[in-house]
């Protein structure tokens, strides 16, 4: 437990002290939602109907901007061998460092997606589930988008190619997340996508750690 | 020994590039003959023989093109999934090579399974897109394949790209059913009076036939294409071994 909140703490501080990047992924959904309500001529009725769906897309998007990077600064100056030689085990350090990234990237967008919705035209209805999508979804996203960081940790270029080896298994959460919201927004019960998605974060928790503690060792050795 | 040691024995020898290559060429070569030979069979007699379905007219034809096409998709991601664990827990080459030789192979039949389905699409659906499950998962199974390919690219060391590459797919297995299912679940919220492609259990017969054959046709004339590649990819591997250097100079084996 030490271990993790000892990344934990050592990965928020860092970001804290780095502010103008850790606020990159918030300032991309800003413009995006900005950007969307402008290409669109405005917030109408039918974006209005669109918005809790538009703005999971653009979380996910965020999300996963914020995550692509997360570990090329600590492999760039040794950090992150230490941890792999050292974290016994590995599995709470790299949950603390994952939560301090989602504290970071993904959990301001639980703020902001509401209000995003509440700006592109949605209905006041079903925010809190959207919210609570968020909650759900996010964490599930960065342990997914950890996986694709991982793996294209000493590629030099990351980036892009993180995303696009990631965005087919963000497709369930997507699904799920963005199917609460619109449900919610139109009035229906959203419960059985809102236990999908618990069950998917439960699932990516459990497993997703894994996966990237194996892709970082690929990345490290040889 | 009993046939649980006879497969083990073949399973490490296989797992020798140059065993492999050395007595590969026989099956690559009959592979590919018979699985011409089943696709000629099946498509003919699929495209010329087989009457033309009641509601579809001629165009449902493209169905014996389609279906091994998708079929075959599938397999080979699965196939690479389970050489990605092979590779990574007994880091056997051959398994990397396989994964090398066979994931180009995969992306076109993904490629092919969705145009041919896009094609189908527009005279029966009027449209060459619809939000169907297996149309999103299609393109997903597209997007893993073209993911490993891309992977691999960008990994300037090769032993750590194969790797990363085979724990890209073991990944993707597993998240395979979870997609499949979140999709499903997706299609019939947004589309309830959705068009179920094929309807398989009540397929005839007589469609039933030339579609099988044609499908094995595309499994062995793919085992085949695989052989060959797997076979370029082994001499390019083991280059600067003695046993390839004699082959590229005698030749005879």
């Amino acid at each position: 437990m030490s271990l993790l909140a000892a990344q934990f703490g050592r990965d928020l501080l860092l970001g804290l002290r780095t502010r103008a990047d850790a606020a990159n992924p918030l300032v991309f959904f800003v413009l995006a939602t900005l950007l969307l309500g402008l290409g669109t001529g405005g917030a109408g009725a039918e974006l209005g109907d669109l918005a809790p769906g538009a703005i999971w897309v653009l979380a996910l998007f965020a999300n996963m901007l914020g995550v692509e990077g997360m570990f090329r600064r600590d492999a760039e100056d040794g950090t992150l061998t230490q941890l792999l030689l050292h974290a016994r085990p590995l599995f709470p350090a790299l949950i603390g460092k994952l939560a301090a990234n989602w504290l970071i990237c993904g959990a301001p967008v639980l703020v902001l997606g509401p209000g995003a919705a509440l700006v592109l035209g949605g209905s006041s209805n079903g925010l809190g589930t959207l919210a609570l999508s968020l909650l759900l979804g996010t964490p599930a996203l960065t342990l997914l988008g950890a996986i694709g960081a991982a793996l294209t940790v000493n590629t030099g270029r990351g980036g892009l190619l993180a995303l696009v080896l990631v965005l087919p298994f963000t497709v369930p959460v997507l699904v799920f997340g963005a199917g609460a919201s619109m449900a919610a927004a139109g009035g229906a019960s959203a419960a059985f996508p809102l236990l999908m998605l618990g069950a998917l974060l439960a699932a990516a928790l459990t497993g997703a750690p894994f996966a990237v503690g194996k892709a970082l060792a690929i990345a490290e050795e040889g | 020994m009993g046939i649980w040691g006879w497969l083990k024995h073949k399973y490490h020898r296989a797992g020798s590039p140059r065993w492999f290559f050395a007595g590969s060429k026989g099956w690559m070569v009959g592979l590919y003959i018979f699985g011409a030979a089943l696709i000629l069979i099946g498509s003919v007699w699929g495209l010329g023989f087989v009457p033309p379905e009641r509601y579809q007219g001629e165009s449902s034809r493209i169905l014996f093109v389609h279906v091994p096409a998708v079929s075959l998709a599938q397999t080979i991601y699965i196939a690479i999934a389970v050489a990605g664990l092979v590779f990574l827990v007994w880091r056997m080459k051959m398994a990397d090579l396989f994964i090398q030789a066979v994931a180009p192979i995969g992306m076109v039949m993904t490629a092919a399974g969705l145009a041919t389905g896009a094609i189908w699409g527009m005279p029966t659906w009027g449209t060459g897109w619809v939000w169907d499950a297996r149309i999103i998962s299609t393109l997903v199974l597209l997007l893993l394949f073209f993911g490993l390919m891309a992977l691999r690219e960008a990994v300037p060391n090769p032993d750590r790209g194969a790797r990363a590459v085979a724990l890209l797919a073991v990944v993707g297995v597993v998240n395979i059913p979870i997609i499949q299912y979140s999709v499903e679940w997706f299609a019939t919220l947004h589309q309830p009076e959705s068009i179920t492609i094929g309807q398989r259990p009540t397929i005839a017969a007589v469609y039933l036939w030339p579609l099988g054959i044609n499908a094995l046709g595309y499994y062995c004339f793919a085992a085949g294409a695989a052989i060959a590649a797997l076979r370029v990819r082994i001499l390019h591997a083991e280059s600067g071994t003695e046993w390839v250097r004699e082959w590229v100079r005698g030749g005879d084996e």
